[in-house]
């Protein structure tokens, strides 16, 4: 039976796709990351405008003696897309709820389009959809009824409800599910239900706390592909613990830790981020001087007989030159890798709890 | 306007879940039963029936024994009410959504209150079935069903404030149920004490309001309590969910 639901769901997505396809509005998903990046200019040209949508102003939140979340400022400019990262227990989640108003800060403000959260929540408000976790869906209705009644809530006009209802609808390939219940959906179909709920009323921030937690490859595709589209007109901040995901979709990361802000810096930033370097392995190893001689590499780490981790200035130029002294003194290269994910390194390095080397929030970027 | 969309969702919502229909179908049943225990009981040759009338005997009756099966029914409806969005998260919908937490707590209660609105439409219709072979007094009659009325507005109140307190069903329906049945007998606390004691004793307790309403008698007093209780829970319903927004 679940075989038979996953069927099903991969045939809605193809046509979803193809609907995309034809729609002139939305790029087919080879060309995501350009669009990306073309999204991602146009917003930092709107950024240096400081066209700022939210700021988030020393923000502290306490549970009894537990201090959760500590002094934690930032903001986010119009059409951002922003990850949120940080091991479990962090801060994400009740960072969210503060800045959505659920959890009523400890101490500190938050302002979302030019309203204060504290004190005037409702106009404030009107600017967020929110996804949490676990998306809030009642079993009992159906999508269709659910989104009307969201679109409500969410001050959409009853003039405008059912043309609402129908792009968010469309939006997260929902068409075909309008009359069936909630409660009988799989759990990728909740997950856009849940999606769908948070941009009824086309907010200008949308905040997704692990929207692809659960989901299988299929849907994680699509729900990614569904949150760049969101970026282009939509902020967001999306928090998950999937560092390549923050890396594809992200514009900007934080990443907390314990509670505190670590890191917050442009995706693009963090690629000159700490050393670079890569793995190589040799058959015929020369001895580890002679690694170090090759143009550009700055220190050489032996990780067995065979393989040595090379950290260079520049990664490009250094493996270049490693290979052709390889191919010239017969080293027998057969494998040469560069270090995977930047944003790994530096989230791990950050998350150790090395407190010591741990920067003050203040000093990032 | 939010109010009342509020309102009609959770209406819905109720209808569209079985607990509703069953709870409908068992009050009805329950008090079917006792509708006509009491009409057998009046049609019998007796001076303590021929004494007291149709209306007091049969529809006082009705309307009595409805309040003390209300009294364990509501919490069941109420339980859900803020319990089961606490649980599945649902809450975390309502708080981000532009919506005041006084909006929020007056739809859930007149969605509660408009279902407990049609159990008690459905619970006169069968004392006025009567009115087709004879004559009843409309003053008692009229006085009852306010009086079952404001009693169901006070239940849905004290159910809903317990449900903001626990994001378990089970105990919500528990709570409910223990703090209305305290309401219900307060009056016999007051016994042991002087009579200051007494007397205040007495105004606290919900069955002396109700008893006096179902004999037909009018008083502003009743009726002022009813809708201060329905007042005060309501309103501690509201403070006590801004409360967890801070403290939690």
């Amino acid at each position: 039976m679940p075989r038979q639901s996953l069927l099903r769901e991969t045939r809605t997505a193809v046509i979803h796709f193809s609907v995309n396809r034809e729609t002139p509005r939305i790029t087919p998903a080879s060309n995501i990351r350009n669009r990306r990046h073309i999204a991602t200019c146009y917003n930092t040209g709107r950024a240096m405008h400081k066209d700022t949508l939210i700021v988030v102003e020393h923000v502290s939140r306490d549970y009894g003696n537990h201090r959760a979340v500590d002094d934690i400022s930032f903001s986010v400019a119009r059409g951002e897309v922003l990850g949120f990262l940080g091991p479990n227990g962090a801060g994400k989640t009740t960072t969210m709820h503060i800045i959505c108003g659920v959890l009523a800060p400890t101490s500190g403000r938050v302002n979302i389009a030019g309203y204060d959260i504290a004190e005037q929540p409702e106009s404030a408000k009107a600017h967020i959809g929110y996804l949490p976790e676990q998306p809030p869906l009642y079993p009992e209705l159906s999508v269709d009824q659910y989104l009307r009644y969201c679109a409500c809530l969410r001050r959409v006009p009853r003039s405008r409800r059912a043309a609402a209802v129908a792009n968010a609808r469309a939006r997260c390939g929902l068409e075909q599910v309008g009359g069936r219940l909630i409660g009988n959906l799989s759990r990728g179909f909740q997950q856009r239900v849940g999606i769908a709920q948070a941009i009824i009323h086309s907010p200008s921030l949308v905040i997704m706390d692990e929207p692809t937690v659960g989901l299988d490859p299929h849907q994680i595709v699509e729900i990614r592909e569904l949150i760049t589209e969101l970026g282009a007109d939509h902020s967001v901040i999306l928090s998950t613990h999937i560092l390549p995901e923050a890396q594809t979709i992200c514009d900007r990361v934080l990443i907390i830790h314990e509670g505190r802000l670590i890191l917050d810096k442009a995706i693009d930033a963090l690629h000159g981020d700490g050393v670079p370097a890569f793995t190589v392995a040799l058959s015929r190893p020369p001895v580890p001087e002679e690694l170090e001689g090759v143009a550009g590499v700055t220190a050489v780490q032996a990780l067995d007989r065979n393989r040595f981790r090379i950290s260079c200035a520049a990664a490009r130029d250094t493996a270049e030159a490693l290979a052709a002294a390889a191919a010239r003194s017969d080293w027998g290269l057969y494998e040469l890798v560069p270090e995977a994910g930047t944003l790994e390194q530096t989230f791990i390095r950050l998350t150790r709890g090395e407190e010591a080397t741990r920067p003050a929030p203040g000093t990032a970027q | 306007m939010m109010v009342f969309d509020i309102a009609g969702n959770e209406l819905r919502r109720m209808f569209q879940s079985p607990l509703a229909w069953v709870v409908l179908a068992a009050v009805q049943f329950l008090l079917a039963m006792f509708f006509f225990l009491l009409l057998a009981r009046y049609l019998e040759p007796n001076p303590w029936a021929a004494a007291r009338g149709l209306t007091e005997v049969v529809v006082s009756g009705t309307f009595q024994i409805a309040g003390i099966v209300l009294l364990l029914v509501s919490p069941l409806l109420t339980m859900r009410v803020f319990s089961e969005e606490q649980r599945s998260g649902t809450l975390q919908l309502l708080l981000s959504s532009p919506v005041s937490l006084t909006q929020l707590v007056l739809g859930k209660y007149l969605g509660v209150f408009a279902f407990q609105l049609c159990m008690l439409f459905m619970i006169a219709l069968m004392p006025l079935c009567l009115w087709l072979g004879t004559r009843l007094d409309p003053g008692i009659f009229a006085a009852g069903l306010l009086g079952l009325a404001l009693l169901l507005s006070a239940f849905a109140a004290v159910g809903l404030f317990v449900s903001t307190l626990t994001s378990q069903p089970a105990v919500a329906a528990i709570g409910g149920f223990a703090a209305l049945f305290i309401l219900w007998i307060l009056h016999m606390a007051g016994r042991t004490g002087g009579e200051r004691v007494a007397e205040t004793f007495d105004y606290l307790s919900m069955l002396r309001h109700f008893d006096s309403l179902l004999g037909g008698f009018f008083s502003s007093v009743d009726v002022v309590y009813y809708l201060l209780l329905t007042a005060l829970f309501l309103t501690l319903s509201i403070w006590r969910l801004d409360a967890a927004r801070v403290y939690r």
